[in-house]
């Protein structure tokens, strides 16, 4: 069999924590796999050794909050064959979409001492909102069983097996007793996508909602629900306003429990 | 056939069953106290089974509490079914690999494992309708399911028959309980008076084998008697049910009935109903390969007809709304099964009312179809007598 060519893989930064490109990095016992089936031609968190493009593949991390990235974003995207983004930031807008429903400047009027150095844009927003993207992946952060499995499908040419279910599926299949049932809200399960095998409901915590909203997310009911037991609106909305505060039904759901 | 004994056993030698079983390579698995829940395990003595305990169960809850006796048994259907053991949530089927020229097919699935010959302990007579539901569905037909079938024909079963009624369960109404009448090996009755005793049924001659290493004797009429008062009382209590008579005729008619919006409204398609039943048995197959592309595996996982894959052929999704999928759910339930397997399809166990995160009720929603189904019948059939009189 003729050796084909390693396929390209570069790894882009916007604006976000790292996390889930550290995702990657911590793949240690599949780095190696990686590295002999891709040639990781741009990834500066790993390696100073930048290889030209086009690529095959490009992962993205970060959202767009300024207008450098949402200049920089359609060049990556010239240069990407497949593009794949990857996080909340990527998919959603992150925790930095929290600037979405305030006015930005009067924050950068408070943290900085000199607010007229602060290029930024009012609301940080996810990369499908300005270029065409293949496949999101979920996640702050990122499984980074999930990461190696969109890899794998990439290199393969098959589909990913990442479900857009809901948390409850994985939860309930490694047997957790439902805390929502036991103690009370929250848990955000019912109404966020699996991909993390249901973690903090294991460790008696309920989901915070990092995978972002499930597909068909019933989230009005979840909230009445919890809103009939006595949960007030201050704390609905700061349920639905987190890492994933810009998602569409989580935005409606937080917005419904404004003032 | 021999005749089938029935014994008394005082309450402390219902460990010496359990070790019993254990010497008879059973993994014993029953119910046991853990954090909030009385959930389902591995037992190694008759201490860890929830001794004391009961639970408090309505829409959306479950409550551990305590109770004034100390009675093994007096609790109701918890979060887990037997089914994560005779039809486990994530199973590999296949591992494939290969180099090029060379494939390598791995039947993973048909291989036993040690911990497999399982001991159920404390099967409720809904339960155990639900194990023979499922038999059908996995081992009757013309494809048959192998990895089900091995476990399932290893098991030992001791059933336990209910003294005390669930804040959500209706067996009594679907006629599958509180009392386990077939497909057992032993069954259980409790009795705490001013003793504290079981009675033991014997339902195999693998049944009486285990029984002639415990501490016993044959039951007295008045002990049987007592036990079958606790039972018969426990079937008066249910506080739900469920007519489980023209379910087809009814769902069937009413296939575009407003409550499906009114549910639809509540459902959060989080599929926690499908998980919980010990009757849904559906499940989907997930293709994986490696990075490196030498190896693949096909791993069966427990699905639901609440997700949008489920129902996904070329173009979409068949029930992409919440209404679609639940109506599916009751109607696959309680009338297609019928059609499909001869029986409705729930035993009454109450967990998908229990267990679903905002309360949606199964005998609630069949109950206001049906009402319609009647009112519209009685409306026709006055109608017909009016129409026979001119
Ligand atoms: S604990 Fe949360 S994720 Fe798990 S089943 Fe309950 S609601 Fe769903
Ligand atoms: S009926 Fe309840 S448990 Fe079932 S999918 Fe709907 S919300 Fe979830
Ligand atoms: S439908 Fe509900 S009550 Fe009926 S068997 Fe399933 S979980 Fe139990």
């Amino acid at each position: 069999m003729k050796k084909q060519r390693k396929p390209k893989l570069a790894v882009w930064k916007f604006s976000s924590c790292d996390g889930c490109q550290l995702s990657l990095l911590d793949c240690e016992d599949e780095l190696l796999a990686v590295a002999e089936n891709i040639e990781i031609a741009n990834f500066v968190e790993a390696s100073r050794n930048v290889v030209k493009g086009p690529y095959d593949l490009s992962l993205v991390e970060g959202s767009i909050t300024t207008p450098h990235d949402a200049e920089r974003i359609h060049q990556v995207r010239r240069s990407s064959k497949v593009l794949i983004t990857i996080g909340a930031c990527a998919t959603a807008g992150g925790i930095q979409a929290l600037r979405n429903f305030k006015d930005v400047r009067e924050f950068t009027s408070i943290v900085y001492a000199t607010p007229s150095y602060i290029e930024t844009l009012n609301k940080s927003t996810a990369i499908a909102d300005h270029v065409f993207v293949d496949f999101e992946l979920r996640g702050c952060p990122i499984s980074k069983q999930q990461l190696v499995e969109v890899l794998s499908a990439f290199l393969n040419g098959r589909k990913p097996a990442t479900p857009s279910y809901s948390v409850c599926l994985e939860c309930k299949r490694r047997g957790t007793v439902c805390g929502l049932v036991t103690n009370g809200p929250p848990c955000l399960g019912p109404v966020t996508q699996a991909g993390c095998n249901a973690l903090c409901p294991s460790y008696n915590r309920g989901c915070f909602g990092c995978f972002g909203p499930k597909e068909t997310p019933n989230t009005n009911s979840l909230a009445s629900y919890w809103k009939s037991l006595g949960t007030k609106d201050p704390e609905l909305l700061r349920l639905f306003r987190s890492y994933n505060a810009y998602a569409e039904s989580f935005r409606k759901e937080s917005e419904a429990h404004e003032k | 056939m021999s005749t089938l004994m029935t014994y008394r056993i005082e309450h402390d030698a219902l460990n010496e069953l359990i070790q019993e079983l254990r010497k008879e390579k059973y993994n014993v698995i029953g119910p046991t106290p853990r954090g909030e829940a009385i959930v389902l395990d591995e037992i190694t003595s008759a201490l860890e089974l929830p001794i004391g305990k009961t639970d408090e169960q309505s829409p959306a809850q479950y409550h551990l509490k305590d109770r004034t006796d100390k009675a093994y048994f007096g609790f109701s259907a918890g979060p887990h079914s037997w089914k994560k053991y005779l039809f486990p949530p994530i199973l590999r089927l296949v591992t494939a690999s290969g180099n090029g020229s060379d494939l390598q097919i791995s039947d993973d699935a048909s291989k036993p494992n040690e911990e497999e010959k399982y001991a159920l302990f404390g099967v409720r007579a809904c339960d155990l309708s639900a194990i023979h539901i499922q038999d059908q569905v996995f081992g009757d037909g013309t494809y048959k399911d192998p990895a089900y079938l091995r476990v399932r024909n290893q098991a030992f079963i001791v059933a336990v028959n209910c003294t005390r009624a669930g804040g959500t369960c209706f067996c009594s109404s679907v006629r599958t309980g509180p009392r386990a009448r077939v497909g057992f090996d032993l069954a259980l009755s409790e009795v705490i008076d001013n003793e504290h005793y079981f009675i033991v049924e014997v339902g195999t001659e693998r049944g009486e084998k285990v029984m002639s290493s415990v501490s016993r004797r044959p039951a007295g009429d008045t002990e049987m008697e007592k036990a079958d008062r606790l039972i018969r009382a426990a079937a008066q209590l249910t506080g739900r049910s469920l007519e489980p008579d023209n379910t087809r005729e009814i769902l069937y008619q009413n296939t575009e009935h407003p409550r499906w919006d009114v549910v639809a409204a509540r459902c959060l398609s989080c599929a926690n109903c499908t998980m919980v039943c010990p009757t849904c048995f559906c499940a989907t197959v997930e293709d994986t390969t490696d990075l490196t592309g030498t190896e693949a595996q096909r791993t069966r996982k427990w699905d639901s007809c609440f997700t949008m894959d489920f129902s996904y052929i070329h173009g979409g999704s068949v029930r992409p709304s919440a209404r679609g999928r639940y109506r599916h759910w009751l109607t696959h339930k309680l009338a297609s099964w019928v059609d499909q397997f001869g029986t409705i399809g729930c035993v009454g166990c109450g967990r998908c009312i229990t267990w679903c995160p905002v309360g949606i009720d199964i005998t609630e929603e069949f109950r206001v179809i049906r009402e319609t189904y009647l009112m519209t019948s009685r409306v026709s059939s006055t109608k017909e007598a009016t129409h026979g009189n001119s």
